[in-house]
């Protein structure tokens, strides 16, 4: 902690699994084998250029990446300041930036000879994305899903039983995401040989904000190549929605040692950080331990974790990464927050200006966008992660769009 | 080491019997009737008291205990309502070990410090926190030992292989053996498996061993205090709550009544054998 910028932001975690004081692995001694066989696996994969050539080959042939770096011309004209590059992860197969961070682990799961996959899902993209994988490479599949969520977000969970996934519904504590990713963990220490658990975001107990990030990072490396090409200098800016933050992650950590280069986290505002309904876990939560990982969290003043509220299901968690909390207790990123409405405009703005529907969740970024852009001169880049398209919330998103006279 | 853990375990070898400890949330279904039940427990035979700090996200927990913190937290159980159950209870049972069980978070944002100086001061012998491994030592385990708690651990089936030596290096009070790969109260506990654990954690401690998340009915309470120093039954106890909370209105007198018989038959069970 303290106010002294390290030489390099790009050193952590630790051996404990430590971003400062947040990160480590508080989880019961029933996971702590299997996370520490994850652990001697995935540091054994990492250096492996075989695992290295075996994963670009599905990144550009299955996948479809490079994702390109697309300007907007249109939603830059409209914010009327600096030029805004979209970075098109919504493009992936699957529609979101989760496949990068799941044919990862789906490889080291083979690679550990484990035939089962284990997931919790929240919007359902991490549990398409999965269950995806799982039909490319054989294995069985179990997703863990909030009863509620499940309801929500019927059209992947049909996506899911389509692709061979077993979708459990969560009835336990409040049925959502948080109780989802529990289930899943209880799910695992029942079945310690067979199963992988396959963590969507970059949170959990060390390895997986390391290992999460490293496989998303592949979204900053093309970034930083593509603005090279196209400006012949780095960004000014970057911009991601936060949920648990792995898309930001993976935007954020190639550029971390950049200094130049300033850094925007989105989280998630709900009805709004005064009362109380929202996802924003550094702007309203404290620090406290849930999931295996130190971090900041929603609670009570007695150390219960709250309930997050956001339109957006994938940013409706009580949580964050931990190395996002250290990032945020240093000062390198800056943490900022959109509310259900500032993202709402923006599902259709963008919609209407650059023929893209974004998902929800960088809508929450592009509102952020639109007060950060109007502020820098015109000669400045800003790169937005578009983390996922919008399809999968069309359902809940038209009748608001209908009810506040824009459809 | 407490006193009364190592007391309640020779007294118990003495005997020729095995100890028999019960788990309950502190405030389920309410904080009267809570302390009212540990009051039968001790009288229909339970020898020691694992006492829940109710959390909302118990993690390794199963269904029945997840929702009996959950109704604590309902009824307003905070984890300095629990320390003052705990220092009630020990006024009235000065003997019977008593052991704190729950998970960090609401520990870590009441104050580690305060936490283990009140821990103390209200009679309370040992801590079980589950999402503490020994990786994480730093933390609270620490100084729970130096101020004189008992930090107990958790050993499961996963652990048996070279990981136990670092499991049981800062062991105090007992050993718990969990019986089952997974959550509590899910599934039966198999005999042969648990004999098997047992010679394998005597080669590496010589502490006392118990066994518990696995334990639902006299009969295997029985099986199982052939082989261990102890039997600790939680969800199937709870579920006696989780039952009496299910009904039109809560008959308190009678739950307590009912916990106490379903504890009688645990203990006589094991004294049988």
């Amino acid at each position: 902690m303290g106010n002294t910028a390290p030489n390099s932001y790009k050193t952590l975690p630790d051996e404990a699994g430590r971003f400062g004081i947040h990160g480590g692995r508080f989880v019961a001694e029933t996971l702590m084998p299997l996370i520490l066989e994850v652990e001697k696996a995935y540091t054994k994969t990492k250096s492996d250029p075989e695992f290295e050539s075996e994963l670009l080959y599905y990144q550009r042939h299955y996948i479809g990446r490079p994702s390109p770096l697309y300007f907007a011309p249109r939603l830059t004209k409209h914010f009327g300041g600096a030029k805004l590059y979209l970075k098109r992860d919504e493009l992936n197969h699957t529609g979101a930036h989760k496949i990068n961070n799941v044919l990862g682990q789906a490889l080291l799961a083979k690679r550990m000879g484990k035939t089962k996959i284990i997931a919790e899902t929240g919007a359902g993209q991490h549990g398409v994305a999965t269950a995806t994988a799982c039909a490319l490479f054989d294995l069985e599949c179990e997703v863990f899903m909030g009863a509620e969520d499940v309801r929500r977000q019927k059209p992947n969970v049909d996506r899911m039983r389509l692709l061979g996934a077993r979708v459990h519904p969560v009835t336990s504590g409040t049925s959502t995401l948080k109780d989802a990713m529990n289930e899943a963990l209880r799910y695992w220490v029942a079945n310690p040989e067979t199963h992988f658990y396959i963590i969507g975001t970059v949170a959990g107990p060390h390895p997986y904000p390391e290992m999460v990030r490293d496989f998303q990072s592949v979204i900053g490396k093309e970034a930083k190549e593509q603005i090279k090409q196209a400006e012949g200098c780095l960004p000014d800016a970057l911009i991601a929605c936060i949920g648990g933050g792995s898309n930001a992650m993976g935007l954020f950590h190639p550029f971390l040692d950049d200094k130049s280069v300033a850094i925007y986290g989105v989280e998630a505002a709900g009805h709004g950080i005064e009362t109380g309904e929202h996802a924003a876990s550094l702007t309203g939560g404290e620090p406290g331990i849930l999931h295996g990982n130190r971090t900041y969290l929603l609670q009570t003043q007695e150390g219960q974790i709250k309930d997050a509220h956001s339109i957006s299901a994938g940013l409706d968690y009580p949580g964050i990464g931990p190395e996002h909390a250290w990032l945020h207790d240093i000062g390198r990123v800056n943490y900022v927050s959109a509310t259900d409405e500032e993202a709402l405009d923006m599902f259709h703005l963008c919609s209407r200006l650059e023929g893209i529907i974004p998902a929800l969740e960088p809508s929450h970024a592009l509102a952020f966008a639109s007060t950060l852009l109007p502020s820098l001169d015109k000669d400045k880049i800003v790169i937005l992660n578009m983390c996922g398209r919008g399809d999968k919330d069309l359902e809940a998103v038209l009748p608001l769009l209908e009810a506040r006279g824009k459809l | 080491m407490s006193n009364r853990i190592s007391q309640c375990f020779a007294h118990a070898k003495a005997d020729n019997r095995a100890v028999l400890g019960i788990f309950m949330s502190a405030g389920d279904p309410s904080a009267e009737a809570s302390a009212a039940i540990l009051d039968k427990l001790v009288e229909n035979g339970a020898d020691m008291i694992e006492l829940g700090m109710p959390f909302s996200d118990p993690m390794a927990d199963g269904p029945a205990i997840q929702a009996s913190s959950l109704r604590a937290i309902k009824k307003g159980m905070t984890l300095a309502g629990t320390l003052d159950m705990a220092k009630s209870f020990r006024a009235r049972h000065p003997d019977t070990p008593l052991i704190l069980m729950g998970y960090y978070n609401p520990i870590y944002i009441y104050g580690k410090d305060t936490f283990i100086t009140d821990a103390l001061a209200a009679g309370v012998d040992g801590l079980i926190i589950v999402d503490l491994p020994p990786e994480e030592d730093s933390e609270l385990c620490d100084d729970a030992r130096t101020a004189g708690l008992s930090f107990i651990r958790l050993v499961t089936p996963t652990t048996l292989g070279e990981r136990l030596p670092v499991v049981l290096e800062k062991a105090g009070g007992f050993i718990y053996y969990v019986a089952i790969a997974g959550i509590t109260g899910t599934k039966s506990a198999a005999k042969d498996t648990i004999n098997a654990a047992f010679t394998r954690i005597r080669e590496e401690s010589s502490l006392p061993a118990v066994t518990g998340f696995g334990i639902r009915t006299a009969e295997q309470a029985a099986e199982i205090a052939h082989i261990s120093d102890g039997v600790v039954v939680g969800s199937a106890m709870v579920s006696i709550i989780e039952q009496a909370c299910a009904e039109e209105s809560l008959d308190t007198e009678k739950l307590v009544n009912s916990v106490g018989t379903f504890c009688r038959s645990l203990s006589e069970a094991m004294k049988r054998s």
